[in-house]
């Protein structure tokens, strides 16, 4: 490896040494990428006359106090994720790779992925948690109009922990010919640094939309926190800047019981999926299944850079509850015709609460990813 | 002596069989009656998991035994303490532990803990040679012997950095993937030759021993022993001797079947 891939303590890559060539060709081809204009003027171009970028950064005219939204909704594909398959995507083809697998939670990454595979012409295999197939129908069904196969995961929780078990083992057989395209700045080395560059495109732009818009830097950015992707894409480019960086993680039906996601608010440290960083887990380091509303957020893990951001005090991680985010999904449908994705609801709900103790706070909220794919589970929890 | 240099001594030329069976595997008491098992059926060295919740090194078959040995409520404190009964038993036979870092950094004192249970060595599934060092200091003050993987693509390089961390034997891969995948024996002369080179400990095949002529062309290429793992659990699981199914495979690395 080049590069040490870790983030203070955090990070490192914690894989079997089978799969440890296969990362070092993805950290070679990856730094090379970075240093080649061609590489960056390919993906630009893509970002802009196929996925859509840049996105538009929305000021709340209903909603209580000044909140802005980066709207990552309406990014080709629905959600942030779109930002990073292309990158990942490209750069499989530059290592000569045929086959792309995935994880997905949510179905979001699963989405995307399959979009990277159906434009650049990869075969694509997607795992997905069994009960994660079972609440996200829709997802998986776009997945297979854009020719990928989704293969249900039945061990463990069934969620999105498992399916990136299944991911890693198809990966330690397969890796000659294909490429693990990993959904979140979380992993081994050197996924989490490069997930972070391919989205930080949300917080370039966003930065110099206020900056444009407001006439000055926000007060506070606010993300949700699943694996991280979102939340570090939207924080990088502020990290040197005196603004406020908080997380909001998935504090499920509550903090005090044992039905939530909030791994670095409620987790300890430890080795999970190639990495250092927060777990949700028991005092052997069996890993416990995380839970919340949203599949996206309802991972026991957390993106090794974030576990450093919330050690070094950089940045602040809140919990937002299941009731929470529905409220905030409401009221972003009723106030401003928005429906967001039950991720960025959690966003949105601590926003709300940061609106109403500060009402002169410019508040920046990434607003990840559009709430169709969750539209008939609201129904149901609305009724 | 340590043990597993004991072991190689008294075998001379005879290929090393070593079983692996995952702890609490279905529960406690059946799980020590087959590690006996093991010993009477002819196993040299015995090779233990440490079941974890996410298994990402192992096929279905481990992962399966390590999900209900955590269904039975197995502890890792309980797996310890099976180690430690086992030891008084059989003095003489190395065990090492299988496991994951997560296993391991969760307890503090692990390598002791290990240590005085009377493990001989402890390979980590998911610390390959790049993330090792820290591990192996840990257990070079306990003494604990490392054990690391060595794969048929792994560069000459890390074969020789995993030379260096190791201890008690070089555990083989030579085909890419998990646990239990391989449908027949293949195996490497070229990284047995390159760990040779390297100074590694004594190369032993682990993946895709389920007979015997997997172990013959194990040694054939220039193993001194093997590891059979995902069979053996499997044989087990389906209530087959553990004894007998050991002892066929051990007949295998004697002298005058390795040259056959």
């Amino acid at each position: 490896m080049r590069l040490s891939g870790r983030f203070g303590r955090f990070g490192g890559c914690y894989v079997p040494e089978i799969l440890v060539p296969a990362l070092e060709q993805l950290e070679a081809a990856f730094l090379d990428a970075q240093a080649d204009p061609s590489f960056a003027a390919e993906l630009n171009g893509l970002l802009a006359n196929y996925a859509g970028r840049p996105t538009p950064l929305t000021r709340c005219r209903n909603l209580p106090g000044n909140i802005y939204l980066k709207r990552e909704d309406l990014l080709h594909g629905g959600a942030h994720k779109t930002n990073q398959v292309l990158g990942q995507g490209l750069l499989a083809k530059r290592m000569g790779k045929t086959r792309l697998i995935a994880e997905t939670g949510a179905g979001q990454h699963g989405v995307a992925t399959a979009i990277a595979g159906a434009l650049l012409g990869f075969e694509t295999v997607i795992y997905m948690g069994a009960e994660d197939v079972e609440r996200q129908q829709l997802n998986v069904f776009r997945m297979q109009l854009m020719g990928a196969r989704v293969v249900p995961v039945d061990s463990g929780g069934r969620t999105l922990k498992d399916a990136i078990n299944e991911a890693l083992r198809d990966w330690s057989a397969s890796f000659e010919t294909t490429h693990y395209l990993l959904g979140t700045a979380a992993g081994p080395h050197p996924f989490p640094t490069m997930v972070r560059e391919f989205q930080r495109v949300i917080g370039r732009e966003a930065r110099a939309q206020m900056v444009e818009q407001l006439g000055r830097l926000p007060d506070a950015v606010v993300a949700c926190v699943g694996g991280g992707s979102n939340a570090i894409g939207l924080f990088a480019d502020f990290l040197d800047d005196d603004v406020r960086l908080i997380g909001v993680e998935a504090a499920g039906t509550g903090l005090a019981g044992d039905q939530h996601g909030a791994t670095l608010l409620r987790g300890t440290t430890g080795i999970l999926h190639g990495a250092e960083t927060y777990i949700l887990q028991d005092s052997d380091g069996q890993v416990a299944d995380s839970w919340s509303v949203s599949a996206g957020l309802d991972y026991p893990a957390v993106g090794p850079e974030h576990a450093h951001l919330k050690d070094s005090g950089r940045a602040d991680y809140v919990g937002a509850t299941d009731a929470e985010a529905l409220a905030a999904f409401k009221a972003l449908a009723e106030r401003e015709g928005i429906l967001c994705a039950f991720e960025s609801a959690h966003a949105l709900a601590h926003a709300l609460k940061l609106a109403e103790a500060e009402p002169d706070s410019n508040i920046l909220v990434g607003l990840s990813g559009r709430g169709d794919k969750d539209v008939q589970q609201a129904q149901a929890l609305f009724a | 002596m340590n043990r597993y240099a004991a072991m190689f001594e008294r075998l001379g030329d005879e290929g090393a069989f070593g079983a692996f069976l995952m702890l609490g595997d279905p529960d406690l008491e059946t799980s020590a009656a087959l590690l006996d098992a093991a010993v009477a059926g002819g196993a040299d060295m015995v090779e233990v998991g440490i079941p974890f919740s996410d298994p990402v090194a192992d096929g279905p078959v481990i992962q399966a035994a390590a999900q209900r040995a955590l269904a039975a409520g197995v502890r890792v404190g309980d797996c310890l303490d099976l180690i430690a009964r086992f030891r008084a038993r059989h003095s003489e036979v190395p065990i090492g532990i299988l496991t994951y870092a997560n296993i391991v950094v969760a307890r503090a004192g692990f390598m002791r803990d290990a240590a005085d249970a009377g493990a001989d060595s402890l390979l980590i599934a998911d610390v390959p040679a790049f993330e090792a060092e820290p591990f192996v200091n840990a257990m070079e003050q306990t003494g604990i012997e490392s054990v690391l993987i060595a794969a048929a693509n792994t560069p000459f390089a890390t074969l020789q950095r995993i030379a260096g961390l190791s201890r008690a034997y070089t555990y083989c891969v030579s085909r890419v993937g998990i646990t239990g995948t391989h449908a027949s024996g293949e195996f490497d002369a070229g990284l047995v030759e390159r760990l040779a080179r390297a100074g590694a400990p004594p190369p032993i095949f682990g993946f895709g021993i389920s007979r015997p002529e997997h172990v013959r062309a194990a040694l054939a290429a220039g193993g001194k022993g093997v590891i059979c793992g995902s069979a053996i659990v499997d044989w087990a699981a389906r209530g087959g001797d553990v004894a007998a199914f050991v002892r066929s495979l051990k007949a295998a690395t004697r002298n005058d079947s390795a040259t056959q």
